[in-house]
């Protein structure tokens, strides 16, 4: 875990998400979603991490699904959202397969989905620096690199009834 | 279609139920006096998005709810003190104040928040409390115009506001307004930023819900300018709109821009039969 730790640590100083350099990635562009939404293979080529997936989870410049989404689990992340549905019981409820392409881009499971689509680089309207308020220069990176979806992918998979 | 509809199951067994939620049904008075209309039925132009307009007092916590009752303890009285004496001072080359024109503020601008954006036809266009405001003030004062949503422009605001408290939102969308009202809901419902999230996604699909720590309300802005509680001030309309796009990771728009104008209109008649309440306090 120490290592895993270290990595988390490094993400967070990063803090923005940044392109998957090795083979294995598909790009945003590229990705493959099922008739339901779901999508079937890893998009880093890689095995999730659970607990950095939990660390982007949590965290404002990151994921930042828990202000939305409660989480029995995160007995230490105060104030947790409920603007979509609880996520206590996802690793029993979805496929990975599910996970993968609701993280990656919600609207391809849900029309019109409030949930922000987290791997996905175009089609906004007036897309920001970050939170400037300033226009972003140039093409946006998508909010979660391949890892980071696949790695709260497997943090979604841990949450099951204890 | 089956799994949206597992979905659907699904959301609502999972249904979170650790949280209050919603309006509360408390009852806004001010100062013993000012019996306020803080919950009213969604006027018609509303039909099929929301059966009931509420003001954002009803989504506080109670102690921040308190401070709105009594004027000693709004501190946004305070900045409303400091335009009274704005109101009575000359300014600019004319030699002139407020009060020269207009006698007393509770005299003549008890319907001004009540009605306005609205639109002047000398000017040709919608104006703000604080574009007609900056009128008098260039063209009758030869004085400088206030910079949009300034310390200056916000508390004079207030001042207005205040006198008119209890008075029902009325805001006309139709003849010459309809364009702007048009491009405000246009705005409303539009998806910006790299969340791609609209004002209706949260306040009007969300409203009730906790969004992290923040309880979500309706976004009316019967209670503007308010007094945040976060930073001590009285707070603009247009700056609050520009911090919500802001926060979509959005390119935002500015105070006192055409956009914002016609979303100030928008957003006030969604709140048309509401009180005027300002200053109001939040945090
Ligand atoms: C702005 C609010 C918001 C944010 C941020 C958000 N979600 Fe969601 N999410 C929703 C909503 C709303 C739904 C319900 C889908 C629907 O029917 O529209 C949802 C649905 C889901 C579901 C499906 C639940 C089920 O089993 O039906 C999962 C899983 C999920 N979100 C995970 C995440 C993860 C992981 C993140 C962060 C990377 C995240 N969400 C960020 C709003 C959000
Ligand atoms: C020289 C006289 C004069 C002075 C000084 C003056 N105004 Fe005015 N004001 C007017 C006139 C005339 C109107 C009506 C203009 C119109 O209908 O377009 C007006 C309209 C207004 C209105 C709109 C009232 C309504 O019912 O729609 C507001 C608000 C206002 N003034 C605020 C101010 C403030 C604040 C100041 C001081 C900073 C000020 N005025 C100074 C002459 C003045
Ligand atoms: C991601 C969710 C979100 C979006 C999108 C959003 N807001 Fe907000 N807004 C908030 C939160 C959180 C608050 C503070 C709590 C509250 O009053 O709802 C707030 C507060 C407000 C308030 C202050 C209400 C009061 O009574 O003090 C107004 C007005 C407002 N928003 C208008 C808008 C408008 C107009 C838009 C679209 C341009 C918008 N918001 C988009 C989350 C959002």
């Amino acid at each position: 875990m120490r290592l895993t730790a270290i990595a988390a640590a490094v993400t967070l100083v990063a803090g923005v998400a940044h392109a998957e350099s090795h083979s294995g990635a598909v790009a945003p562009e590229d990705v493959q979603y099922g008739e339901t939404g779901a999508v079937a293979t890893s998009l880093s080529g890689m095995p999730g991490d659970a607990a950095n997936g939990q660390v982007v989870f949590s965290t404002k410049s990151m994921g930042n699904c828990v202000s939305c989404h409660a989480v029995a689990q995160l007995t230490d992340v105060p104030f947790q959202g409920e603007v979509g549905p609880e996520l206590t019981w996802s690793g029993e409820s979805r496929s990975e397969e599910e996970l993968r392409g609701i993280v990656a881009n919600a609207k391809m499971s849900f029309d019109g989905t409030v949930m922000p689509a987290f791997y996905k680089t175009n089609g906004y309207i007036r897309p920001g620096n970050g939170y400037t308020g300033k226009a972003a220069e140039g093409d946006l990176p998508p909010i979660l690199t391949a890892q980071q979806v696949e790695d709260v992918v497997a943090f979604l998979l841990t949450l099951k009834e204890q | 279609m089956k799994f949206k509809a597992m979905t659907a199951i699904a959301a609502l067994l999972l249904a979170p139920a650790a949280f209050a939620g919603g309006a509360d049904d408390d009852v806004l008075v001010i100062n013993g006096e000012i019996e306020m209309t803080t919950k009213a039925d969604a006027p018609a132009h509303l039909d099929g998005a929301l059966d009931q307009v509420i003001s954002g007092w009803h989504f506080r916590a109670d102690e921040t709810q308190q401070l709105e009752t009594d004027d000693f303890e709004n501190q946004g009285m305070i900045f409303v003190d400091q335009a009274i004496d704005q109101w009575n001072t000359a300014a600019g080359s004319e030699g002139k104040s407020c009060a020269d024109c207009h006698g007393a503020p509770e005299d003549n601008m008890a319907m001004v928040t009540a009605t306005y954006p609205k639109y002047d036809s000398d000017a040709g266009e919608l104006q703000t409390v604080q574009m007609q405001m900056n009128e008098c003030r260039t063209e009758r004062m030869g004085a400088d115009p206030w910079k949009y949503d300034s310390g200056a422009a916000v508390n004079m605001e207030a001042l207005i506001a205040s006198v008119g408290r209890g008075t029902p939102v009325q805001v006309a969308i139709d003849g010459d307004a309809a364009p702007y009202y048009e491009q405000g809901k246009e705005m409303y419902y539009t998806r910006y930023g790299q969340l791609e999230l609209s004002c209706a996604n949260c306040h009007e699909e969300n409203f009730g819900n906790y969004i992290r720590a923040d309880h979500l309300s309706q976004g009316q802005i019967n209670g503007f300018p308010t007094y945040r509680l976060k930073n001590a001030k009285l707070n603009g309309v247009q700056s609050r709109f520009k911090g919500c796009i802001r926060d979509t990771r959005a390119e935002t728009f500015s105070p006192g821009s055409d956009e914002f104008v016609a979303l100030e209109l928008y957003v006030k008649s969604r709140g048309n039969g509401l009180s005027v309440e300002g200053p109001s306090v939040r945090n």
